[in-house]
């Protein structure tokens, strides 16, 4: 995983609430066995104008002028301002693989949904969740100030925008940790080995059902 | 000792260590799998050079892109036309076959979608957590069991750890009180809730479902509120162990048999919310008054009962909010203030992991009955949740009725739920379906989802446009 210590961005606003994972990459995107490539497909649906297929070419499919992202305004743009409940729906993790495999890195909204939450720091994207009125404040600005960016320190836990006061926001440290030094958390846990073994055998003696082997079983 | 819900329990059971910083390691005791959100993770594993950390606890089918035409599935992966959904399908057998995991193949007697065959196999069972990369993982909950749907990532991370890194929800209490009136069903009842709380209304609680209404309903019944959980932003939702629990896991070909039965009926025995339990919060709804639900919109909040005109974005003062109702109804091609009833169908979807269970296929083949589909709808496809659901549903005579009745019997999958395999609609076709998501394009690129009951859908397709399935006359079985 790439490590996210200091991101300055262009930032693009999606001022859209409910944002579900199937818009963000649909389902027939979602048939490869790859982890990356997703980018051209972000958001297919929305931003062309014809119906997307895996496999495309998609640098010849007529875009929609009128979607945000196909602004020349906000190209490259790496910090994606959003609204309520973003990444609502399916767990497909393919949805933050999509956004970073495009460019972005932050996300900041009011509120996300759980899994996609929880998926994004799995692959080196930060969600920040700050207030209602802080986000609107940035809605405003981004419209106003032609390249709008803002600074986003992960250790320090603050936003840094040219006019505006510095924001702050909230991490879990366990999270953070692992951000902020790229780091693979399957590695992490398996240093509890001991204590996933021990739990085990008691789990055995406790409730000896729940290890039966399904293997041998027919129906 | 503490009063503790049915979540706090399931949770301190399952807990490995708790760490400083609030996150901790919980115990996975079965992990589904399909061919989706499974590739990535095991190659994730081999990249690390990592093997499975428990065997026996996984167990995999595919069920997403499987074709459901019985010509299309006569000869297994091979016969797949699709050839990106047929790489992901051989690459889950690949890799099942290569890390020796329990996979019950295309046309295996045991397949069907994961959270269908996992209750009806007795792969999940009461007070176990069960996860897998799908976010309808929820409807295991039904069981008593804390079921939620996790990424890719942590897939892997399961197939190598056996565990998961988890920061502990906030304890929702959803009481439906009094009794449903009669054509009124479970996907009724949680459409209403959904209506009630938003789909942001759960995020980050587990939801347990309580009250007279949920301990009236079937266990059918009970997976198919679970299911919808997610739906209203809870990954986690769940239902306290009773008799009916007990007496649906028994005699299920991996429940435990035996002494070791006895022994884990008596451990099942406490999976409830403890008296005085306390919950960050609690919503009530009043069952009498749940009619047949519709959605009309693109989220599931965006629902009404069927007697309900659309809601007119004049009417509404918040600038969000009637932004997103003029935007559902310009996409579903509605108008403000017309009634429900007059929506006109182009298809009609019976099955995914809500309601494709045998219950649900006796609910809609009791409202088509000696009817016929209606002309003006060009297609109505009722799709089991497994084989064995087909098998039981073909034993009972109802492949007849719904085939009589001009409706599509087909094999097993998930079908047009999302539309990963042919099944999907067309630009601007409206659909009655009985699954779980409304969102722009989920059934197909430019098509208008209407989630709604099994009943209702039935009745949806004889009529060609919704109408009240308590004004129909059934015949033969009840709704």
């Amino acid at each position: 995983m790439k490590a996210f210590t200091v991101l300055d961005g262009l930032v693009a606003p999606l001022d859209r609430a409910n944002v579900d994972t199937d818009m963000i990459i649909p389902k027939q995107f979602l048939k490869s066995i790859k982890r990356s490539g997703f980018g051209p497909n972000l958001f297919d649906e929305l931003r062309y104008l014809d119906e997307g297929y895996p496999g495309q070419d998609t640098d010849s499919r007529p875009v929609n002028p009128e979607f945000v992202l196909n602004n020349p305004r906000y190209k490259g743009a790496s910090v994606l301002l959003a609204r309520e409940n973003f990444g609502c729906g399916s767990s497909r993790e393919h949805a933050p693989w999509a956004l970073e495999d495009f460019g972005f890195r932050c996300i900041i909204a009011p509120s996300f949904a759980d899994i996609f939450f929880n998926n994004c720091f799995k692959n080196g994207v930060l969600p920040i969740v700050l207030d209602q009125a802080l986000v609107q404040e940035l809605f405003d600005q981004v419209e106003r100030e032609q390249g709008f960016r803002l600074t986003i320190d992960l250790n320090t836990q603050t936003i840094k925008r040219a006019r505006g006061a510095a924001i702050e926001f909230e991490v879990e440290g366990f999270r953070k940790h692992c951000l902020l030094h790229g780091l693979d958390d399957i590695g992490q846990t398996l240093q509890d080995a001991d204590a996933i073994r021990e739990y085990e055998a008691a789990c055995r003696m406790r409730s000896p059902w729940l290890f039966d082997s399904i293997a041998g079983v027919q129906q | 000792m503490t009063a503790e819900t049915l979540y706090d329990k399931l949770w301190r059971e399952h807990l490995v260590t708790q760490r400083e910083d609030g996150t901790a390691l919980i115990y996975v005791d079965r992990h589904l799998i399909h061919e989706v959100t499974s590739p990535q993770a095991f190659e994730g594993l081999r990249m690390a050079g990592r093997l499975p950390w428990r065997l026996d606890a996984n167990l995999a089918t595919p069920d997403h892109n499987v074709p459901t035409t019985s010509a299309e599935r006569a000869t297994g992966v091979e016969g797949i036309l699709d050839p990106v959904s047929k790489l992901q399908v051989a690459t889950l057998d690949d890799n099942c076959r290569d890390f020796d995991i329990v996979e019950f193949e295309i046309n295996d007697a045991r397949q069907g979608i994961v959270h269908v065959i996992g209750p009806e196999l007795g792969a999940t069972l009461p007070g176990m957590t069960v996860v897998c990369g799908d976010s309808h993982t929820s409807t295991h909950g039904a069981l008593g069991a804390l079921a939620h749907g996790i990424g890719t990532s942590e897939v892997e991370h399961v197939l190598a750890t056996q565990c998961l890194v988890q920061k502990k929800m906030k304890n929702m209490l959803v009481k439906v009180n009094g009794r449903l009136g009669e054509g009124v069903t479970a996907k009724d009842v949680v459409l209403a809730i959904i209506g009630n709380i938003g789909t942001a209304g759960g995020t980050g609680y587990a939801i347990e479902f309580a009250g007279s209404v949920i301990a009236e309903l079937s266990m059918e019944g009970r997976m198919t509120v679970c299911n919808m959980a997610i739906e209203a932003g809870a990954r986690a939702g769940m239902v306290g162990v009773d008799e009916k629990t007990i007496d649906y896991v028994r005699g299920r070909p991996y429940a435990p048999t035996g002494e070791m039965w006895e022994t884990a009926v008596q451990a099942w025995s406490h999976l409830h919310t403890d008296a005085g339990a306390r919950f960050d919060r609690v919503v009530e709804l009043e069952g009498g008054e749940i009619k047949p639900q519709v959605t009309w919109g693109t989220s599931p909040e965006m629902v009404l009962p069927i007697d309900a005109c659309l809601p007119d974005p004049r009417d509404v003062e918040d600038d969000a909010q009637r932004e997103g109702i003029e935007r559902a109804l310009s996409y579903m091609g509605l108008k403000a203030g017309q009634r429900l009833t007059e929506i006109q169908l182009d298809r009609v979807f019976i099955g995914s992991c809500t309601n494709s269970r045998i219950e649900d296929m006796r609910a809609a083949a009791a409202v088509v009955k000696g009817r016929r589909v209606s002309a003006t709808v060009k297609q109505a496809l009722v799709v089991p949740g497994s084989q064995a659901v087909k098998r039981q549903a073909e034993e009972e005579g109802l492949d007849k009725i719904f085939v009589e009745a001009g409706m599509e019997w087909r094999e097993p999958g998930c079908s047009m739920c999302l539309a990963m395999n042919a099944d999907k609609l067309g630009r601007g076709e409206h659909c009655a379906s009985t699954s779980n998501r409304n969102f722009e394009g989920r059934q197909g690129i430019g098509g208008r989802t209407h989630l709604v009951s099994p009943a209702m859908a039935a009745a949806a397709a004889v009529a060609g446009h919704f109408v009240d399935v308590r004004e129909l006359k059934t015949q033969g079985a009840q709704i």
